[in-house]
């Protein structure tokens, strides 16, 4: 095993690309937590790509209310976890389901993550009255509990896929620009940085090309956790009733608009439930997996 | 000495191997480690980092963490095997009959508990004695290890008192059990040269009033010298040479050690007499040590078949005083001259015009200072003075060097020098420009690649992220003109070959290469412009000795190759005193005397000249020294003296004037400067610190001098 | 120390007066859209409702408008409800009172349990129970607060039938439909203090003050008590207040779960029904809180750590 890792290495040295990008699979493999994370994630991926295919229904089609599980349709079809108070079949929902929180979520977090890293850049390189201005507007929206601010932001902008990633970008680049700023604050004091400073190097050079790259191990690792969250907060605001507008499925809003009916039907409300519970684990345990070979690195 | 052989041994280590188990397999970290330490003997072991050196004191403690291991072998503690304690056998030796002191003082004390907390419970924990009776112990001991003020000391956390205090408190609880052995890893690597000063004599003082036997690890020969009655020196996990100090040092037997000794610059030498000469390749993987002698594949003497056969075992030298050994196989047929040839070196380069003036330098720090107090009295802002009043010029070719201890404005000098910083007053013409108010950025692109740096830590010096070659590239494409890529790959590979690093290190990342590597490669980053002049921040000190003294004889066959001017900036006096032509030497700010370097190493000296020169810890055992050790500490740049800022420590303070007036420059003569109140005449009275014997000494005499 | 808190103070009142602004500029004036329109009916005259708006302020200046709310906030005069038509003061009172059983439930679960076991995994790094936990506390925090409480209801509720499946409340206070929502919240936030306890405690454990204090021969328990702890425990001091303000949202969501009467479904049903007044009380009051706990949290942080408090 740790003689496949040092050929790699090796490898990178000639490092194009494609090569870096098996190093880091190979590494991977020896993290059993994220294999599995990352087995979880690709599922899911499979699942959004392939879902006009392996869908068996409609997912807006009302074809037969309060299905139980395994019911067959008059089509032929089964209902392999059954249908809800409207008749659509939950297993088709779940995966169209899947392609809104797969598009919206990775989205959300890449605006959020250029917006945090840029600030954090600027606040972290910069100082003086940038970083006074920016961390105390941070502190400020940091100071709100999180979903009390997306109930604002949403209730004041209103509920649309946009507006999702207007705010997801807004309550939570604060927090990636503190991580950005700290990391940025040990690595501007290392001797490499000098050394460019030394040589006349622009700001922007420095912060992209000496800086940003070596803060990357954590900022992958945040990225994964962030995403994860990023997956909650869509599925909280949809189950809050806050999220997209219906009828397209969404997790958390198929949860909302059957909670009520969930004592006599549970798998209206299990399914979503397992459903987006295991995409997040699957960015938290890969997040996790990242973490453990970082540290042994 | 010799009447302590017939007591028992307090410690006995037989034929000690020491093992980590890793991921990777099992990794043999020390290897047929043997020693015997009498009551009141003090035992050297030095060597490189990754020799084995600490592991043998974690060993003797049986603190060797989850995945090391005692594989075979026994350590006998007064006549009790350790290797088969329990945990509470263990725990009533430690801290009462064996115990240690460390590298970094601050990391050992616990920086939530008191200082009081820390030391009583010692003897509590061991003798049962009240909290009361352990009190007053502790403040007998904090006494005794020259504490000054021991009550306030035992009242306060550990961030509250200085790294000098701190390893006294470290070696205070260490005394507080009155152990028979004391374990000193390189308690003196983290503090500054004069503070290191005090603690040595510290620790020499014990042996000799507690009686305690010491075992003093050290990468340093000249600590060595100083401290133990017998060394032993490690390589690559196993001891290659043992003896008495005189033995071992006027004679070295190994071919490691020798060469060890010729990485050393020593008062003697100077670069253009006797360069060092650097230990060639470096120390091998302890997975991938050679058959036979480990040191082989950097050994001068290697033959075939007698070197590379069967692993090779200690044998006694004969005809050797007390008990020298040695680990090899050809110790009769090398024949090593300790003596170091002359006339041999490299002609003086010759130095041209003024590359460099430094004209009544200020640079000033603003803090703001947010304490109830300073609020209410309206004082918010203080000055630091970083820098106060600098002047001094340096030719083209020639080497200056900047010495003085952490918090002399060394470093921001260098920086204003760089334009990462400007001035607060006066100028520095650089090739007769005015610079020191011109930022990094607003300066053309000529002046900034004609003054380049070569930085401290080579583990900081590269951007880990991107490959050798990209980041010289980057350089040359910046400075040389250069836009074709072949052309500037061409270039760079032109620069591997001056650093002497093969040339597929273009592609390799920094994290591939050793800490040695990456400084040449710093060096090739800083060559790459052509620059005029070139400033180094302690470019070795990170290193070890062998790779130190090749970085070192690299950055001075560049320089004399380009006549590049070169700044010099150290704390080390040895190598200033080997490489430079010209020292400058700082104290909170200020320069208090600059000269040529021989004019700094003869009288008249600046007393903080003195106290430096004497702090140097010399490995030749011939070589006397006169002792002066400071009282104190450094003040805070934050907070200096009013008059000479080295008042507060001076060995030759002559009253009130020294404290409130600002000291006169006496001109000595020609460029050589002395700040200071005492008269020339009286400081030309001194005798010289450091005493090198003459050739005809040298050969006439065996005995020592110590 | 006494300008450092000092100024944590003030930084704390500044933040409020910045939210409050931000919260009166978003909320009185553009979400309101016709608040007399809501309040008084879709059949009111254009006449009643201009009057309505004169009587109740909402033609004066946005300063004088935003100093009058303000300071009634100050005084507890939070302004009137339009959907319970009640002064918010009067519902906002019990319903915080609810979140606070829920929240005082919740933590004293949740703490020292995650206390226990982060200490435990950090002491012994790579054990069983230190694999153990992580694996758990990964999988906890993976489940977002609805989905547990699907999870929960459906073992507890459907399954087994031992509690009830909400927590109205309607018949006085009752202790069987507390435990669902507490547990959501403690499994939810357990993991996640378990975690950053264990590694405060896992560093401190390879600190080289611990290796010190073993090899002065302390026993074991000394180690621990007075060498590891005291400083492990800095840490996880600061997320445990800053959990208040997790718990915050938390409470959102299971409140609305379960019906709990309770301040997060206040917050929500004033929001989803445009209550504006009641929305602006419930969200100054979140941050109150928050910012509260975070000060006490910054100078708690300062007076554990002596590095800072002797400076």
């Amino acid at each position: 095993m740790a003689t496949a890792t040092q050929t790699t290495i090796t490898a990178d040295s000639y490092g194009s690309a494609f090569m870096r990008g098996l190093k880091s699979f190979a590494l991977l493999r020896e993290s059993w937590v994220g294999m599995i994370g990352a087995a979880i994630i690709l599922f899911w991926i499979l699942v959004a790509l392939l879902a006009p295919w392996l869908a068996p229904f409609e997912p807006n089609a009302s074809i037969q209310p309060f299905a139980r599980p395994g019911t067959v349709s008059a089509a032929g079809a089964t209902f392999w976890l059954g249908t809800d108070h409207l008749g659509r079949d939950i297993l088709s929902r779940i995966m169209w389901g899947t392609r809104t929180v797969l598009f919206y979520a990775p989205l959300a977090t890449l605006v959020a993550y250029t917006v945090g890293i840029l600030m954090g850049l600027a606040a972290g390189y910069r100082g003086g009255w940038i970083d006074d201005v920016l961390s105390r507007i941070s502190d400020i929206i940091l100071s709100f509990p999180v979903l009390v601010l997306y109930i604002i932001i949403i209730g004041v902008i209103g509920a649309s896929g946009i507006n999702i990633i207007i705010a997801i970008t807004f309550a939570s680049s604060p927090g990636i620009m503190r991580i950005v700023r700290g990391l940025v604050l040990d690595l501007r004091n290392r001797d490499y940085v000098a050394a460019a400073q030394t040589r006349g190097e622009s700001d922007w050079r420095i912060m992209l090309v000496e800086i940003l790259p070596n803060a990357r191990g954590p900022l992958i690792v945040d990225a994964c956790l962030r995403l994860g969250y990023v997956i909650i907060t869509i599925g909280v605001l949809g189950f809050l009733g806050l999220g997209l507008p219906p009828p397209d499925p969404d997790w958390g809003g198929m949860v909302n608009e059957t909670r009520h009916m969930a004592i006599a039907f549970p798998y209206m409300v299990l399914a979503p439930s397992f459903a987006i519970s295991s995409l997040i684990l699957g960015f938290n345990l890969l997040a996790d997996g990242l973490r453990e070979i970082a540290i042994r690195d | 000495m010799n009447t302590k052989n017939s007591q028992a041994p307090i410690l006995e280590c037989k034929d000690l191997c020491i093992s980590y188990y890793t991921r990777a397999g099992e990794i043999p970290a020390v290897v047929d480690f043997s020693l015997t330490l009498f009551p009141g003997e003090t035992v050297g072991i030095v060597g490189e980092s990754g020799c084995g050196k600490s592991t043998v004191a974690m060993a003797i403690m049986q603190y060797m963490g989850a995945n090391g291991g005692i594989k075979s072998g026994s350590i006998t503690f007064k006549g009790q095997n350790m290797t088969h304690m329990s945990e509470e056998e263990l725990r009533q030796i430690r801290g009462s009959e064996i115990a240690m002191i460390y590298q970094e003082p601050f990391a050992s004390l616990n920086p939530s508990v008191k200082i009081s907390t820390q030391l009583i419970e010692v003897p509590m924990a061991h003798e049962g004695i009240s909290a009361k009776e352990a009190w007053q112990r502790a403040l007998q001991v904090l006494k005794d290890v020259k504490l000054p003020d021991p009550e306030r000391v035992m009242n306060a956390y550990p961030h509250q008192i200085s790294g000098g205090q701190q390893q006294r408190v470290v070696i205070a609880m260490g005394l507080l059990s009155n152990p028979s052995l004391l374990l000193l890893d390189e308690p003196t690597t983290a503090l500054d040269v004069t503070v290191e000063a005090g603690i040595v004599k510290l620790i020499a003082d014990i042996s000799k009033k507690y009686g305690t036997s010491q075992i003093y690890i050290s990468h340093n020969l000249g600590l060595i010298l100083e401290t133990c009655d017998r060394v032993f020196v490690m390589y690559s996990g196993e001891v290659v040479e043992e003896g008495s100090i005189d033995s071992l040092f006027s004679r070295p037997r190994h071919p490691y050690t020798h060469g060890l000794f010729a990485c050393i610059p020593l008062p003697t030498a100077d670069k253009n007499a006797a360069p060092l000469r650097p230990i060639r390749g470096q120390l091998p993987l302890p997975h991938e040590r050679p058959q036979g002698c480990y040191y082989g594949p950097r050994c001068d003497h290697f033959i075939a078949a007698t070197c590379d056969g069967e692993h090779i075992m200690m044998a006694p030298v004969e005809g050797s005083a007390a008990n020298h050994r040695v680990r090899c196989a050809r110790w009769r047929e090398i024949e090593h001259d300790r003596v170091i040839p002359e006339g041999i070196g490299e002609q003086p380069v010759a130095v041209g015009e003024y590359i460099l003036e430094v004209d009544k330098l200020q640079k000033y720090y603003e803090v703001r200072d947010n304490s109830l107090k300073a609020l209410l009295s309206g004082k918010r802002i203080r000055h630091i003075k970083a820098n106060e009043e600098l002047n001094f010029r340096a030719r083209k070719g020639e080497t200056v060097a900047i010495v003085g201890e952490s918090g002399c404005g060394k470093s921001t000098f260098a920086k204003v020098l760089m334009g990462l910083e400007t001035s607060t007053n006066g100028e520095i013409r650089h090739n007769g420009v005015e610079i020191s108010e011109i930022a990094v950025r607003d300066r053309s692109n000529k002046q900034v690649s004609s003054l380049q740096m070569i930085f401290q830590n080579p583990f900081d010096t590269l951007n880990p992220s991107h490959t050798i070659g990209s980041q010289i590239s980057r350089v040359i494409s910046k400075f040389g003109g250069k836009t074709e890529k072949g052309k500037i790959r061409e270039k760079v590979m032109n620069l591997l070959d001056i650093v002497k690093l093969p040339r597929d290190f273009y592609y390799r990342k920094p994290r591939q290469l050793s800490g040695g590597q990456k400084q040449r490669i710093g060096i090739a980053r800083a060559f790459a412009g052509k620059p005029s002049m070139v400033i180094a921040d302690e470019p070795v000190s990170a290193l070890d000795v062998s790779v130190a003294a090749a970085v070192t004889e690299l950055l001075m066959d560049i320089q004399r190759e380009q006549k590049t001017t070169l700044l010099f900036i150290s704390h080390d006096l040895s190598v200033v005193r080997y490489l430079s032509d010209r020292i400058v030497v700082m104290y909170l700010g200020q320069i208090l005397e600059r000269g040529s370097t021989e004019e700094i190493f003869s009288p008249p000296y600046h007393p903080y000249t003195e106290a430096l020169l004497s702090a140097i810890p010399i490995a030749d055992p011939k070589v006397t020294k006169r002792e002066i050790v400071l009282e104190g500490n450094l003040p805070s740049v934050m907070n200096p003296p009013k008059g000479c800022p080295f008042c507060t420590r001076c060995p030759r303070h002559i009253g009130a004037i020294c404290d409130n007036e600002v000291p006169p420059v006496q001109q000595v003569n020609g460029r050589h400067f002395i700040k200071c109140h005492i008269s020339l005449d009286e400081l030309a009275q001194v005798e010289e610190v450091i005493h090198v014997p003459s050739k005809a000494e040298r050969q006439q005499t065996v005995h020592p001098t110590q | 120390m006494a300008t450092l808190i000092a100024k944590r103070l003030g930084l704390m009142l500044f933040t409020m007066v910045i939210v409050s602004l931000i919260l009166f500029l978003l909320l009185d004036t553009n979400l309101a859209g016709d608040p007399a329109a809501r309040v008084l009916g879709q059949f009111a005259s254009a006449d009643q409702k201009s009057l309505w708006l004169a009587q109740h302020g909402y033609n004066d200046p946005l300063m004088t408008r935003y100093f009058h709310w303000v300071s009634g906030f100050v005084q507890g005069d939070l302004g009137e409800s339009n959907r319970y038509r009640a002064p918010v003061a009067d519902i906002l009172g019990p319903r915080l009172w609810n979140t606070a059983i829920l929240g005082f439930w919740t933590f004293a679960i949740m703490i020292p349990l995650s206390l226990l076991f982060g200490i435990l995994s950090g002491m012994c790094e790579g054990s069983k129970l230190d694999r153990t936990l992580s694996v758990i506390s990964i999988v906890t925090t993976s489940v977002p607060e609805f989905a547990s409480s699907v999870f929960f209801a459906a073992i507890f509720v459907f399954g087994l039938k031992w509690l009830p499946g909400t927590s109205g409340m309607a018949e006085g206070f009752d202790w069987v439909q507390m435990v669902l929502p507490v547990m959501v919240l403690v499994v939810y936030g357990f993991g996640y203090v378990a975690r950053m306890t264990r590694a405060s405690m896992a560093e401190v454990m390879t600190a080289q003050y611990i290796r010190t204090a073993i090899l002065k021969g302390l026993p074991y328990k000394t180690v621990i008590l007075r060498h590891a702890l005291r400083n492990a425990l800095i840490a996880p001091f600061t997320v445990i207040m800053l959990q208040i303000n997790w718990l915050l949202s938390g409470v959102i969501v299971v409140e609305f779960f379960f019906a709990y009467k309770g301040f997060g479904a206040l917050l929500l049903e004033a929001s989803l029904n445009n209550d504006v007044a009641l929305l602006e009380a419930c969200a100054m009051v979140a941050v109150v809180v928050a910012v509260t706990t975070q000060t006490l949290a910054d100078i708690g942080y300062t007076y554990l750590n002596p590095r800072i408090r002797f400076s």
